[in-house]
Parts: structure tokens; C-alpha cells; sequence
């Protein structure tokens, strides 16, 4: 008896040791309160960038032009490697300059 | 369209506009929308992005010159990892070394000299979103920075411990974050082997401020780069890499560049002819109380107080404007963490007459760098340090 209680506490110390050595965290999901604006594009804009990021690092952006919506987006296949095709491309830089760019 | 489900975890706290949510700031446009979030071992912090973890201290908590742990800001490039056991972890040393070696934690406390350093960890990016004219990027305000005690083992011991071969030019680092997609590039970093050796205060750091860090901020170690700018302070470090050539790896060659002037800057809206990496802070200061539009009476005295800090060659002077920088007069510098450390300051002063005031605050350190009145300017948005103000009322 004295011998099972005395096992079951070692193990105890030995669970407890191991957990002391393990850090584990759970991230939130991502701000729902930044959801893009509805239009065309917004699907291909969604579903691509997402990959990498959530939707407030596009909604927060500062509202720039065309050219610097296009680059922007340019650099994100070419300098980020992000796996978007030629066409869709297109379709979300259009859907940015038109939604978060200059009015 | 995929979607994200709402209403679970942190944001169950509330809906925009709705009681529950705590938002950064109304004043502030560059904060506006943006709520106040608590991540795992953190406070309630300032949101910038969700994914990567991106978050923003309160400016309040920059009145002390040591930044608590959990008042820390974040900043990944890719997912951070959410899991560490220390009973697997181990930080690899190798390539062009003579024994390839692997550190637990363990190893680190206890078969290592424990060096300190009080430093500075601030985001290249910090303020970018006041940058005119604007700049694509994490539009931070001025939070993305924060000061500690670090504490660890003195990166060049660990390099000592592996014997360096002839020949070796560079240090990378990589830590446990991962890339959401294998076409795109790891975080990784690095530095020459004479920055390292050079410098008894480029740490690997296991405790900040006395505590073991925060996951987010680098459990179980971190790269400490006192005087840089924090792309180079590599968290969850887990390998150490020692090249016998020049690194290029993206995060080195075409991520973090600066112009390739004295100032790091060029003509606002123009692009540079040459571009090199980041490496050193600009010297900054800060009004942190009173707050930008608050309202102090005519006649009674306050202490305006705040923090300067430079790239380690130490605070000489802060001077404070109370006329829009017609005359300046020196504040009182509090107590020396030593150089790389936030210098806390404070200036007595009382509002003779019912107004608004503009309150500036500049900063020189011992090698003569100062502040400018006007913002220099680069596209990436980094380096900021301009003569900041905060606003008050007088009644």
C-alpha cells in the first residue's frame, strides 16, 4: 500500500517535472473585425493572402494608389514567394486599388 | 470565400462600438479601430495584425525605463511556434566550426558565464505609419519598442565553445518560426563574426527582466543585439549557422534595407540608387506624461516626463521645448542603466497662461547625434526619429 502511494507520487513529480519543461500558448484566430469589403476580386484577395496573413494587415493599410497597390503586390509573389497565379493577380491588385486605394 | 469564425476567445469581449472591447485610442487616427488584445503571457496590448502576432504596447508603459514582460511588444514575420518543450529544445551550433555542438537550456545556465545587458529591442518599423508621404507596411505608431534586462551567455563564448575555423565571415541565426508556405523565405538572420566577437554585449538571452520570456518574445532563447535595430534579435533561437562566405539569404538582402546615404533617407516619394541592410538605432525621446491631449491647469506646477535612448553610445542631453522649439532647456535624466537602455527623464513646468502648448522633447548622446525637426524619409518606412511633441491644453 505504502509502496503503490509512493509510486503514484513520484509519478506525479516526474508528470509535473515535465510539464515544468513544456511551454505551450494557443493564438487567438484572426480579428474579425477586419473582414475585406465585398466586391469583385475580394474572393481571389481573401483566399490568396490569406495564406500568409490575416485581413487587418490589408485593411490597415494606408490608402495608396494603383501603381503602389500593383507593386505591392507584385512583391509579394516575386520578393515573398506567394504561390498566386498571373490572372489572379491582377484580379486582387484591381480589387485593392479599388477598394483601398485613393479615392 | 472562406471565413473566420467570430465571437470565439479574445474577441468574444465585444463587437466594435459595443460595450466590452477596449479600444486603443479615439484621439490617436493612426490607432482608431484598433482594439486593445491579450495574447497568451501578455497584457492588454495594442492590435496591428493578427497572423503574424503583431502587437503594439501602450505608450504609458514607457514612463519607466524597464518595459514589463508582459507590456512587451510582438512582431513575427511567419507563425511563431506555439510549443516548446525544453526537454527536446536544443540550440544548434555548426558549420564552419570545429565541434559542431548542441546547447539545452540547461547548458545554457549552467556551463556559461551569465552576462547582462539593460538594451532597447525597437522594431525597424517603428512609426511608420506617421511617415509623409505614406508607406505600405505594419503602419506601428511608436510602441513597437520596449527596454529589459537580458541575461544569458555571451554569444562570442558560445562561438569560442565551438572554435570557429579561419576563414568564417558570417553568423546566421534561425529560430522555431515557420513560413506559412515552403515558397516563402524562413526568417533568418545574420552577423559578421567580427560584430559577434567584437562585442562582449551580443548575448544569447534565456531571461528578461529576470524571468524566463515570454513565448512570443523568444522562449526559451533569444539573439540580443544591444545598439540594432530588432529585425537582428532572432527569437526562439534554435540554430546557429557559422559561414566561411557572406550570407545572402532574403531576410539579409532584400527585406530590411535602408538607403545607402548618411541619413538612411532620400527625397520623400523617390527611390534610393543603393540600398544596404539595417543595422544601428537613431537616437529618440519621448513625452510620455503628460499624454498627447491632455488638459493641465494655469499656474499649477507638473513634471513632464519621458525616455531617450540611442545605439549605445549613451543619453548626454534631453532638452525640452515648451515654445515650439524657439528655446530649449534640459530636462533631468534619471537613473543610468547604462548605454543601450532607456534613459528616463523629467522636466518641471508650469503653463503660465490658458492655451493650447506644444511640448518637445530632443535627445543628443555622447557622440554628438541629435534630432531633426523635420522626419527624414526612405520607402520601407524605418528609422524614424524625428522631434516628437505631444499636445496640452491649458485652463
Amino acid at each position: 500500500m505504502a509502496r503503490t502511494v509512493v509510486v503514484i507520487l513520484l509519478t506525479l513529480v516526474l508528470v509535473g517535472a515535465a510539464r515544468a519543461q513544456k511551454k505551450s500558448i494557443r493564438l487567438p484566430e484572426d480579428n474579425p473585425m477586419a473582414q475585406l469589403k465585398p466586391g469583385p476580386g475580394a474572393e481571389a484577395t481573401h483566399d490568396h493572402c490569406f495564406i500568409c496573413h490575416s485581413t487587418d494587415y490589408i485593411v490597415r493599410q494606408p490608402r495608396l494608389d494603383a501603381k503602389h497597390w500593383q507593386a505591392e503586390v507584385n512583391k509579394m509573389i516575386k520578393v515573398f514567394g506567394a504561390p498566386i497565379s498571373e490572372s489572379d493577380a491582377k484580379a486582387i491588385a484591381d480589387y485593392l486599388a479599388k477598394n483601398y486605394g485613393t479615392q | 470565400m472562406a471565413s473566420v469564425a467570430a465571437g470565439a476567445g479574445i474577441w468574444a469581449r465585444g463587437t466594435p462600438g459595443g460595450p466590452g472591447l477596449a479600444w486603443a485610442a479615439d484621439a490617436n487616427p493612426l490607432l482608431a479601430g484598433r482594439p486593445l488584445v491579450r495574447y497568451p503571457q501578455k497584457t492588454d496590448l495594442i492590435l496591428l495584425t493578427s497572423r503574424p502576432p503583431q502587437l503594439e504596447t501602450p505608450m504609458k508603459y514607457f514612463e519607466q525605463a524597464i518595459t514589463p514582460n508582459d507590456a512587451f511588444y510582438v512582431r513575427y514575420h511567419i507563425y511563431p511556434p506555439t510549443e516548446v518543450d525544453l526537454s527536446t529544445w536544443r540550440l544548434k551550433v555548426g558549420g564552419h566550426v570545429e565541434h559542431p555542438i548542441e546547447l539545452s537550456r540547461d547548458d545554457l545556465q549552467g556551463k556559461f558565464t551569465r552576462a547582462s545587458v539593460a538594451a532597447v529591442n525597437q522594431c525597424s518599423g517603428n512609426g511608420r505609419g506617421y511617415f509623409s508621404p505614406r508607406v505600405f507596411g505594419g503602419q506601428w505608431a511608436n510602441g513597437a519598442m520596449g527596454n529589459a534586462h537580458w541575461s544569458g551567455v555571451r554569444l562570442r563564448d558560445i562561438l569560442t565553445t565551438a572554435g570557429v575555423k579561419p576563414g568564417a565571415l558570417d553568423v546566421t541565426f534561425d529560430g522555431l518560426d515557420e513560413p506559412a508556405s515552403p515558397s516563402i523565405p524562413d526568417f533568418v538572420k545574420s552577423l559578421s563574426v567580427s560584430r559577434i566577437m567584437d562585442d562582449p554585449d551580443v548575448l544569447i538571452a534565456y531571461q528578461m527582466n529576470g524571468q524566463p520570456l515570454p513565448l512570443l518574445n523568444g522562449f526559451p532563447a533569444r539573439l540580443i543585439v544591444p545598439g540594432w535595430y530588432s529585425t537582428y534579435w532572432v527569437k526562439n533561437l534554435s540554430q546557429i549557422t557559422v559561414l566561411d562566405h557572406a550570407f545572402d539569404g532574403f531576410w539579409m538582402r532584400k527585406a530590411y534595407l535602408i538607403p545607402d546615404t548618411p541619413c538612411g533617407c532620400v527625397e520623400p516619394g523617390t527611390a534610393p540608387a543603393h540600398a544596404v541592410p539595417i543595422t544601428r538605432m537613431k537616437v529618440r525621446s519621448f513625452i510620455i506624461s503628460p499624454e498627447d491631449g491632455a488638459r493641465v491647469r494655469v499656474g499649477r506646477p507638473i513634471t513632464l516626463k519621458g525616455i531617450a535612448f540611442d545605439a549605445g553610445y549613451g543619453i548626454e542631453e534631453v532638452a525640452v521645448s515648451t515654445d515650439q522649439g524657439e528655446s530649449w532647456r534640459r530636462a533631468q535624466l534619471g537613473r543610468d542603466l547604462g548605454n543601450y537602455s532607456f534613459r528616463e527623464w523629467s522636466f518641471d513646468w508650469t503653463a503660465r497662461r490658458a492655451g493650447v502648448y506644444r511640448l518637445m522633447v530632443r535627445a543628443t548622446n555622447r557622440a554628438g547625434e541629435s534630432q531633426a525637426t523635420e522626419p527624414l524619409w526612405n520607402p520601407a518606412g524605418y528609422m524614424r526619429n524625428v522631434i516628437e511633441h505631444v499636445d496640452v491644453r491649458a485652463e
